[in-house]
């Protein structure tokens, strides 16, 4: 008996298309580049802010408009997948046993979010935003 | 019996005969309560006597009958036909070569497992007449979880980055060494490390989660891979940052 | 097989990513805010230059600047990989000095406040 086992090839571009379990974790993934984008804003505004007043107030008036305003909105609307994403997995990584049980996850991610609510109130009181 | 038809499509690849594998449609009467392996039974029986597939127990604790249902990894004997409308795709195990029909070539699973040292390795070897090791049972469950692998391999048919890069030590491996890393009577931690902590070992996985959604055994083997990922960024500074290398 | 290396890069995705969980939606609020015409007050030259001349305020900024890289970075390493993109050598080079460079801007930038 002869044999010839045969290899099915997987997409190396579009396997994620074949299941929404797999769409889920790119669009967790892709996250990332509205983060980095952020992150290079952020750096933008320091570099302008250590030039001077004229500079950094042009930065702000340059990121003043409506287009500005959709792209930050979109940059939130990944932010906060990547935060609920990254809360709702933290405790696979962190298992807390208390004697012979494991503290259920669900305590683990309700106190991350506790601590995400207030430190984001916290830094709109003293940014002024509130 | 209440029966039903149930059409399956099975995917069939006969090594001696075939360049491809290609579909083959069934009609076979069914009973409510069957399950998938039910119907490849009844039609094993029945109507196509070279169909073949592997099973044993019929109860989820083998780990024999994984295969594609409708796409999904799945335990034939664990896939109820209530579940499914109109007609069934069943293929073999994704992720693997086929052998013949829904039978896959497990050789590189098996090889994984064994390269991570499935077994405890205690520090010392006591002589059996010392008595035996004794365990808690806190230190049990520390484990247990990671313990309750039965080797089906839905979760390698899951996993995209098996898929894509074949060298991957994979879900059910990484998993099993976490198993023995956490078990109190075992100490082969440092030597289990050299094929878990390498770039095809748990580095290779990017936190997708498949393997733990398709296990039938609750086993969570993503959590397990994780757990690795911290323990082993730990070593890592310990080894490079600690004189002594912290040991 | 020898043990990876990746744990550098991991730690910082992950010591990024738990920041960026915790910070990110309110700082783009703050910026989003800006946006619509009504910059917060931190967001004032006067404001925010105090407040990056304070030390707090340095270790602050340089610290989410730069994790926030270092974090999409190694993400978008993987992702580009999981997309089709399978040199992965060359992309964590690219990536990596992107991040660098990046950290070592916000450091020159905050020297000068």
């Amino acid at each position: 008996m002869s044999r010839k086992p045969f290899v099915r090839e997987v997409s190396k571009t579009g396997w994620y298309f074949k299941h929404a379990r797999y769409m889920r974790y790119m669009s967790r993934e892709i996250t990332c580049i509205f983060i980095g984008a952020f992150a290079l804003l952020m750096l933008c505004a320091l570099g302008r802010l250590s030039e001077g007043q004229a500079a950094y107030d042009s930065f702000l008036a340059a990121i003043e408009g409506p287009w500005s305003a959709l792209g930050l909105l979109i940059v939130l609307i990944f932010a906060v997948h990547n935060t609920t994403s990254w809360f709702n997995v933290t405790p696979k990584a962190m298992p807390v046993q208390i004697g012979e049980e494991f503290l259920p996850g669900k305590y683990i991610v309700a106190a991350h979010y506790a601590v995400w609510i207030v430190v984001s109130l916290a830094v709109l009181f003293f940014a002024g935003a509130v | 019996m209440n029966a039903r038809m149930v059409e399956l499509d099975v995917l069939r690849y006969d090594p001696e005969a075939d360049n491809e594998p290609h579909f083959q449609r069934y009609v076979v009467p069914c009973a409510e309560e069957w399950v998938v392996l039910d119907a490849l039974n009844a039609i094993k029986e029945s109507i196509d006597p070279t169909l073949n597939y592997r099973w044993s127990c019929h109860m989820a604790v083998c780990g024999s009958c994984g295969m594609m249902i409708n796409g999904e990894p799945k335990l034939s004997c664990h896939a109820f036909l209530r579940d499914y409308d109109g007609v069934i795709r069943v293929e073999p195990l994704a992720n693997f070569p086929i052998e013949r029909d829904l039978i896959t070539v497990a050789d590189d699973f098996i090889d994984k497992l064994k390269r991570v040292k499935p077994y405890l390795i205690p520090a010392r070897n006591e002589p059996v007449p010392e008595g035996e090791y004794k365990q808690t049972p806190a230190q049990l469950m520390k484990y247990r979880q990671f313990s309750m692998c039965i080797n089906c391999m839905l979760c390698y048919a899951a996993c995209p980055e098996y898929a894509l890069q074949p060298m991957f030590l994979g879900p059910a491996a990484i998993a099993l060494a976490h198993r023995y890393n956490l078990d109190s009577r075992d100490s082969g931690r440092d030597e289990r490390q050299e094929v878990v902590a390498s770039n095809a070992g748990v580095w290779e996985c990017s936190f997708v989660g498949a393997c733990s959604e398709v296990c039938p055994k609750a086993v969570d083997p993503a959590a397990a891979l994780q757990q690795v990922k911290v323990a082993s960024t730990i070593d890592w500074f310990k080894e490079h940052l600690l004189p002594g290398g912290g040991k | 097989m020898a043990k990876s290396n990746k744990p550098i890069v991991w730690s910082l995705f992950a010591a990024g990513g738990t920041l960026a969980a915790f910070l990110a939606p309110v700082l783009v609020m703050l910026f989003l805010l800006a946006a619509l015409g009504h910059a917060p007050s931190l967001l004032h030259y006067s404001q925010l230059h105090a407040f990056a001349a304070h030390w707090f305020g340095k270790l602050f900024l340089l610290t989410v600047i730069a994790l926030f890289l270092w974090h999409a970075a190694h993400r978008l390493r993987v992702t580009l990989h999981d997309f089709g993109l399978r040199a992965d050598a060359s992309v964590a080079v690219v990536v990596y000095v992107v991040a660098a460079a990046g950290t070592l801007f916000s450091v020159l930038y905050m020297l000068r406040i």
